[in-house]
């Protein structure tokens, strides 16, 4: 096992899917939450935009996006995210082109967590802070976004999770990530078949299982209490 | 019947104004035709029947519910349809919620700061200072630091009458704020309601409390199926009511 490990350098591999989800959750969180707002503001044509922002992305399958970010965004309009002389070009270019499909997918779900989080807030919450005198946005931001938060952790790490498994989508437009690494090393070594099923499953159980166990102790952690 | 006529202790000008507001809930008519004139310094209390459209009334008046007709004014300002314009009227006019309703996620002293630094501006120390000010007199000064799950019925609603008070506004609401409280919580409540009455507060107070409408109104006003059927002192009111329904409630409520 720790030759294979070695000769197809699946800790690298595994590095890179990291980074993808690590970029892509950030990115998606900061997406999924603007499109919450839009959901959420009382504004007719703000809503139309966040809610067929969500329909059009999650019913989306992943592998399309991603595809589409490489062959259409990139090869057809040519959105280039380094500079075309830099030796690593391609690689560079499409791994922001992975994060950017991750984020635009999975921001879809974020939203959704948010807007389940919010139902958990009281709705004298919204009419108290309304009847201080706060804004609409002043009272997303102070009132209800931070108790919708609290109360989307476990969702979020939901869709956290399966963002991680996800990045294995990347290999479609040639990231070498672990899913490229397993390919290799079932091409070179048919005879270690299941020892290679195992050690990418295993590898995902170690990146996933932590997130579980921190989210559902955040979300004790941090529940409001009421 | 529904003619608000002058101060009766020499207050000062109108300052809330309801003129012929109409709502409905779908088919139900909840409050008809109603005309309310609110004077600077006037203590209103709002009684009748649960369903009456009392609580309806009180929210309406911060417009946290919409009505279909007629005009409300504050001090004579219109009450704006949204936005911020609306957020500042409202920040001129407190509420006291019926379940408190407290920033469940903030500091007791966060939920009496928040609206002063976010809704006037106004630099956090002063704020600070000012709402430790309103703690102490509330008799909550030494809870700031806690959150309002840690505190009692009365003193969360005691914290919720001082975020009020934060923003210095022209007129108090209370939608029925100690109906929610265990019975040994309410006086707190209401010496804190009546020492605000006293200071000259501008006062609407929906509630079920008949011993405040005595000792702190000014003018009663009783509804029924949504229309202000009577409105009078206190001291008239109780002992001589004159239409049949007001008889009809006081006998309910006040033979035990």
């Amino acid at each position: 096992m720790l030759e294979l490990i070695e000769q197809f350098n699946v800790l690298g591999a595994f590095w890179l899917n990291i980074r993808l989800a690590a970029v892509s959750f950030v990115l998606a969180l900061v997406l999924g939450t603007v499109v919450a707002v839009l959901r959420l503001a009382p504004v007719g044509v703000l809503n139309w935009f966040g809610s067929t922002y969500v329909t059009l992305l999650r019913n989306t399958p992943l592998t399309l996006i991603i595809v589409f970010a490489n062959l259409g965004l990139w090869a057809q309009l040519g959105l280039e995210f380094v500079p075309r002389d830099r030796p690593n070009f391609i690689l560079e270019n499409n791994f922001w082109l992975a994060v950017l499909g991750l984020t635009v997918y999975h921001a879809a779900f974020i939203c959704e967590a948010i807007r389940s989080g919010v139902n958990t807030v009281p709705v004298g919450q919204a009419e108290a802070s309304r009847s201080i005198g706060l804004t609409f946005p002043q009272s997303l931001r102070e009132v209800i976004l931070p108790q919708a938060f609290r109360g989307a952790i476990t969702p979020i790490g939901n869709v956290l999770i399966a963002l991680i498994k996800n990045t294995t989508v990347a290999v479609a437009i040639g990231n070498r990530e672990i899913a490229y690494a397993m390919r290799n090393m079932i091409e070179f070594r048919p005879d270690a078949g299941l020892l290679i099923f195992l050690l990418v499953a295993i590898g995902f159980v170690a990146l996933t299982l932590p997130v579980g166990l921190l989210t559902s102790w955040l979300s004790t952690r941090l529940a409001v209490k009421r | 019947m529904t003619d608000s006529s002058g101060p009766q202790r020499g207050l000062g000008k109108p300052l809330v104004v309801l003129d012929d507001v109409n709502k409905h809930f779908g088919d139900l008519h909840v409050l008809k035709d109603i005309n309310l004139t609110v004077h600077e310094g006037e203590v209103v209390v709002v009684i009748g029947p649960s369903g009456s459209g009392k609580s309806t009334l009180c929210r309406t008046i911060n417009r946290l519910e919409n009505f279909e007709s007629g005009s409300i004014t504050i001090d004579g300002t219109k009450l704006p349809e949204e936005g911020k314009a609306l957020a500042q009227l409202r920040a001129d006019v407190g509420m006291v919620f019926q379940s408190f309703n407290l920033f469940s996620h903030k500091t007791i002293l966060e939920n009496v700061t928040l609206g002063p630094v976010k809704a006037r501006g106004k630099k956090p120390a002063e704020a600070k200072k000012r709402a430790m000010e309103l703690l102490e007199r509330v008799g909550v000064a030494h809870q700031a630091e806690k959150y309002p799950a840690q505190l009692s019925g009365g003193q969360q609603q005691r914290v919720a009458i001082a975020r009020s008070l934060a923003m210095e506004p022209r007129v108090m609401l209370f939608d029925e704020p100690t109906s929610a409280l265990d019975p040994e919580m309410i006086n707190e409540v209401l010496d804190v309601m009546t020492s605000l009455a006293h200071s000259g507060m501008t006062m609407i107070v929906v509630t079920h409390e008949m011993g405040f409408a005595r000792k702190a109104a000014d003018r009663v006003v009783f509804m029924s199926d949504g229309a202000i059927v009577e409105e009078n002192t206190p001291e008239e009111f109780f002992t001589n009511p004159q239409s049949a329904r007001a008889k009809d409630f006081l006998g309910k409520i006040l033979t035990h």
